[in-house]
């Protein structure tokens, strides 16, 4: 079997292709409206062809044409230092350190989780129910609250302020990783249950007849044989913790990060620069994913399985 | 001779949803030092399910056993058995040495004691130079006996084997068969062996324990008369099919074929 990349480029650059001579019709049937309610006062009837063209060069579209968001993407990342607070660059990487962060520890809180349930009876028939409610809390209403707590209590005069002494900006980004992380940290759970309990009976016997201890049952057992559905749990939570850290920032009055940047431009109807940080906010979750794609892979490697 | 497994009129019986199903009954056995002792009978009869009380895997509902002297569970945590199961059980993301030394690496061998046991039990299995490879890539037959290592690895007096070769070819299983021997020779242990395959319960056994089911319980013990030294053509002398035929006859008399 060859999972080749160079298998996938022809159909993926055909779906690009369609994708893109749909989003070009989307852009004349959305924006022709306004475009002719403006012409129409002005008293000039284009034709087709020139309104053709005016729905893709509008300058506050309803629905910008793909070339004007890759103008603005283009703009608004090669052409700024980095360290501009108007490059998209340095937008992004607020939301990918709290996305990161968030991951993280998300994952560890999975994975601790994932072990409690499966050597705890208790822990199982207890705590499944109350992590799966906490996945149907609508996040959007949620997150200015938990933001807001964890601020003040990361900033405020207490025990665990005083421990980390992080500044404003730091307990931004820690607020914030904790939205990411309550998302993410769910799928790691779910499927580091499963995975720990993946081994067969026969092998829990095979560990039973040296005497070995559960820790080294875990450590020799069901953390090797739960690693597939580790890398397929945190595909799905590196994903979701960039959603987690872009609404973190939406309804909380944050000035920087992706979610900013939407937010601000929908205040003022700057729709190519909304379009610019959702395509740049896809194309970071892609490369999230590809990373631990490529972990994955390194690691079946090392664990000698059949190539 | 002393007495490595004694049971005394053991009996094991599970509960089930249609009822209680009578696992073993009043089994009273006993296996000696360096014996080897087959169980042979059809399935439900309960040989596993014996092994399995020896291995501290089940527990017994009545009756006592021992096993070194000591109940089953002191046997287990005193690492006192080795246990083959049906399947190599091996662990794939493992390679043969390492899956060798898992029990050592549980049982805290030092670094160098380790190296050399893996070396010499798979030596005793003809697996030298299989080091580095992977469960996947050996055929069924070398999985087993890369087992088979795995179970010799930490030296413990008993073997219990259940089924090793169930599900390898015959020619195969011939073959592991008399290398089994061989290793029994050499290293002068106790193994309990289950098996549903009459010659080769025959061909391997010091005793044969012959059960049937409904409920599991003991119905004839052989003692072979054959030699310590068997050669494969072993099996067409007239001694070895007079013995064949009495577990024939045994595993007959167990069983109503009404059902």
């Amino acid at each position: 079997m060859r999972s080749g990349f160079g298998n996938s480029v022809v159909p993926v650059l055909t779906m690009v292709a369609a994708l893109i001579v749909i989003w070009y019709g989307a852009a004349i049937w959305l924006n022709s409206p306004v475009i002719l309610d403006r012409l129409s006062r002005e008293g000039i009837t284009p034709d087709f062809f020139g309104l053709v063209l005016r729905t893709w060069s509008y300058n506050r579209p309803i629905m910008p044409a793909p070339h004007q968001v890759a103008i603005d993407l283009y703009n608004s990342t090669l052409t700024l230092a980095p360290s501009n607070k108007r490059s998209l660059i340095y937008h992004a990487w607020i939301t990918l350190s709290a996305t990161l962060l968030g991951f993280v520890m998300g994952t560890v809180l999975g994975v601790a989780l994932a072990i409690f349930i499966v050597h705890n009876r208790a822990a199982d028939r207890s705590l499944m129910p109350w992590i799966i409610a906490s996945q149907t809390v609508p996040i959007l209403a949620v997150a200015p609250v938990i933001v807001v707590l964890f601020f003040n209590l990361l900033t405020g005069q207490n025990l665990i302020a005083q421990a980390l002494r992080l500044n404003a900006e730091g307990a931004q980004l820690v607020s914030k990783g904790v939205i990411s992380m309550y998302l993410s940290f769910f799928p790691v759970v779910v499927g580091m249950v499963k995975g720990l309990r993946s081994p067969e009976l026969i092998q829990i016997d095979l560990m039973r007849t040296y005497s070995a201890s559960s820790f080294q049952t875990l450590r020799l057992l069901r953390l090797p044989a739960a690693v597939p559905f580790l890398f397929a749990s945190m595909k799905v939570g590196v994903a979701a913790s960039l959603v987690g850290a872009i609404v973190a920032e939406l309804p909380t009055g944050a000035q920087s990060g992706i979610g900013a940047k939407l937010l601000i431009g929908s205040y003022n109807g700057q729709t190519i620069q909304i379009w610019s940080a959702l395509i740049l906010a896809s194309i970071l979750a892609g490369i999230l994913v590809a990373i631990v794609g490529l972990v994955e892979r390194a690691s079946v490697r090392v664990m000698g399985a059949r190539p | 001779m002393t007495s490595v497994v004694s049971a005394k009129s053991l009996g094991l019986t599970f509960p089930t949803a249609d009822g209680d199903v009578v696992a073993l009954s009043n089994v009273n056995l006993e296996i000696e030092k360096g014996e080897f002792v087959s169980f042979i009978g059809p399935s439900g009869c309960g040989k596993t399910t014996f092994l399995r009380v020896i291995a501290d895997l089940e527990q017994p509902t009545s009756g006592t056993i021992t096993v070194n002297g000591t109940s089953p569970s002191e046997a287990r945590v005193n690492r006192s058995y080795g246990y083959v199961f049906q399947a190599p059980a091996l662990f794939p993301w493992r390679n043969i040495e390492k899956n060798v030394a898992l029990p050592l690496e549980i049982m805290r061998f030092s670094e160098t004691e380790r190296r050399e046991r893996i070396r010499k039990s798979l030596e005793l299995v003809n697996l030298s130079g299989f080091e580095k490879k992977f469960p996947w890539q050996l055929s069924g037959g070398m999985q087993q006996r890369a087992s088979i290592a795995r179970a010799l690895a930490f030296d413990a007096d008993l073997l219990l084997m259940d089924e090793p070769f169930g599900a390898l070819d015959e020619i195969v299983r011939d073959h592991l068969n008399s290398e089994l021997l061989k290793l029994w020779a050499r290293t002068q242990k106790t193994i309990a062996f289950v098996t549903h395959s009459i010659p080769e319960a025959v061909y391997l056994s010091t005793k044969i324990v012959v059960m049937s089911p409904r409920p599991g319980r003991v119905t004839d013990v052989i003692i072979s008369p054959l030699p310590k030294e068997r050669p494969l053509e072993i099996r067409e002398t007239p001694e070895f099919l007079e013995i064949a035929h009495r577990v024939r006859e045994g595993l007959r008399a167990g069983h109503s074929y009404d059902e």
